[in-house]
């Protein structure tokens, strides 16, 4: 289920604007990846240009190479569609469809991949689904209760939820926990240390301890200078990076934010 | 006195403030009881008005078909069919013009390039600066005609059906033309409101859905019209108000009977505002006043739906936020 994703010299653009440039790295299957940098870095750039949620953008565009496993995600046959259903999306801002109950928020996505679903079907999966996210004991009574009743950390549980009703290979996940309150946090974390036995996980987070907390490997990226293209600057074992990086640059901001 | 002058000091300029203040207020309340002045002023007019006739009538009102008002003797006349003619008219037009301003609508908003679309938004607001009485002149003139081989048709193979019933008016002034006017002009409205909803819908529903694997459409239909169904309705509505009362291209096309017919393709049937622009130069009698008294029935018609079209919208931004 969980596949490894290989980038081999992304550049990803806006328009003319270049905002990441030259990445290239190994994301592992059933671990964590966290990006770390400042903000404006083009984390979230790339994390999107990840599942191809880059091109939603007007004008956008990439160059380079993204394997999954070993298909190339942006070869001119494929449709971004089909990456998107492989490699599920989380937003900083959960968006649970405003205008669904719980049980239709999280069958959505499985729905377009199966249109005749059957009702037990879907019962099996959205039952599976909240499991899988930790949410199920809290609403298995108001299922039919609108989505965005819930509160903020349950309601980024229910999208992960339908993130994972949908059966990716890959989540990512883009700074999930930075609107939610410490305890919303710790129950995402912890949700995020049981999917990565089945999931590849990528996180956003500007919160080190977290990346610490959470990860497995960890990738800084930084910016030359204003106006001038985020890039990779190192990218290890999360213990290395937080302990001995490499990179006169990682230390800086590691220990700048620590210290 | 150093306190009187500081306590003073400060309230100088929040008095000046405050006259601003009153002022806007107000202008503001004072045309907003001007408007509810005029309002009941023209409600007040055509009570006043109509009671005459109204006392007078010997059929009743709401359930006779003729209008036999241009009389001092014995007036009996009735709004039946002149109601029915109106809703049909309305409702034809709505349910045509609904699907396709909100396709034309997601086009502009979701699929055309962003030239084309801001071109294409230009020209149907265009649409909505043409007056009526060119609509009308334009049905008459040239619609009909096209139309006529296309009513044949549908009345053979769906005359089956009493609304396509037969025999075709030969001339095309039937309430499908009627509607079908009427629909081309309440497209305007219907597709600039359903196009700013739909460009409201936030991006991060859009994502959602796109993030979870669907194309362009299951987009739209997870994220979109979901979220914009109250905003269509209630531009619908405020199409629907638009299309009761016109009365310019209707009085041109419909080759009027009152009658209650629901066979559109034959001539028959005729609109409220219609009427009273093709009657009242030659009402006599008690004509006028009666004519008054359709139209308030119009007017509380026209009502009814702009307040349902009011509290739609209205519902649907309570419910966004
Ligand atoms: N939709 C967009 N159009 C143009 N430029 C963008 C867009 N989104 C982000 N950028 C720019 O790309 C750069 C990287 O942004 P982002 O990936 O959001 O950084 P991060 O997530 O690390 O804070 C920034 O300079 C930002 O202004
Ligand atoms: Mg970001």
């Amino acid at each position: 289920m969980a596949k490894r994703i290989d980038v081999s010299g992304l550049h990803v653009y806006y328009g003319d604007f270049k905002a990441v440039e030259d990445v290239s790295m190994t994301i592992e299957p059933r671990a964590v990846t966290a990006f770390i940098g400042s903000s404006g870095c083009g984390k979230s750039t790339f994390l999107r240009a990840l599942n191809r949620m880059h091109e939603v953008a007007p004008n956008a565009r990439v160059e380079g190479k993204v394997m999954l496993d070993d298909q190339d995600i942006y070869a001119p046959d494929v449709d971004p569609v089909a990456v998107r259903r492989e490699i599920g999306m989380v937003f900083q801002r959960p968006n649970p469809f405003p205008t669904m109950s719980i049980y239709d928020n999280v069958i959505a996505g499985a729905k377009l991949n199966n249109q005749r679903l059957g009702r037990t079907e879907a019962d099996d999966i959205v039952e599976r689904s909240l499991h899988g996210a930790n949410l199920w004991e809290e609403v298995k009574d108001r299922l039919s209760k609108p989505g965005a009743g819930l509160s903020g950390g349950q309601q980024q549980r229910l999208c992960i939820a339908r993130a994972i009703a949908v059966e990716p290979a890959v989540l990512l996940m883009d700074e999930p926990c930075s609107a939610l309150d410490p305890i919303s946090t710790l129950a995402i974390e912890d949700l995020i240390a049981k999917l990565k036995e089945n999931y590849t996980i990528c996180i956003v987070t500007h919160n080190m301890q977290q990346a610490a907390r959470v990860s497995d490997q960890t990738a800084f990226f930084n910016l030359a200078g204003t106006g001038k293209p985020g890039r990779l600057i190192e990218m290890d074992e999360t213990n290395k990076i937080f302990t001995k990086p490499d990179k006169k640059e990682t230390e800086n901001y590691i220990t700048g934010r620590f210290g | 006195m150093t306190t009187t002058d500081s306590s003073a000091t400060p309230q100088t300029p929040k008095g000046k403030r405050r006259i601003g203040d009153v002022v806007f207020a107000n202008t503001a309340s004072g045309s907003g009881i001007l408007i509810l002045a005029i309002l009941a002023g023209v409600a007040a007019f055509l009570i006043i008005q109509s009671v005459d006739s109204l006392g007078a009538n010997t059929a009743n009102f709401f359930t006779t078909t003729g209008w036999d008002a241009n009389t001092r003797e014995a007036p009996a006349f009735g709004v039946a069919a002149l109601a029915f003619g109106t809703v049909l008219a309305a409702a034809i037009a709505l349910l045509i013009a609904t699907p396709i301003a909100v396709g034309i609508a997601l086009f502009i908003a979701y699929y055309a390039p962003r030239k084309l679309a801001s071109v294409l938004g230009y020209i149907v607001d265009l649409l909505a600066a043409i007056p009526s009485v060119v609509y009308g002149l334009w049905g008459i003139g040239y619609l009909v005609h096209q139309l006529t081989p296309f009513y044949q048709w549908l009345s053979t193979s769906f005359g089956w059906i009493p609304l396509f019933a037969g025999p075709v008016s030969s001339t095309g002034r039937t309430m499908m033309s009627a509607g079908i006017v009427l629909a081309v002009m309440i497209l305007p409205i219907i597709t600039a409101i359903s196009r700013d909803v739909f460009l409201q819908v936030p991006q991060a529903h859009r994502e959602a859905a796109l993030s979870l694997g669907a194309t362009r459409w299951e987009m739209i239909r997870m994220a979109v019209l979901p979220f914009g169904r109250a905003g269509i309705i209630g531009g619908a509505m405020l199409g629907l108000g638009r299309a009761l009362g016109e009365t310019m291209a209707v009085a041109m096309i419909l080759s009027p009977a009152l009658v209650i017919s629901p066979h559109l393709l034959q001539s028959g049937n005729q609109t409220i505002a219609a009427h009273i622009a093709l009657q009242y130069p030659e009402a006599t009698g008690y004509g006028v006043s009666a004519l008054i008294a359709a139209g308030l029935v119009l007017f509380a018609i026209t009502l009814v739906v702009n307040m349902g079209a009011r509290y739609i919208v209205a519902r649907r931004k309570e419910f966004t936020e």
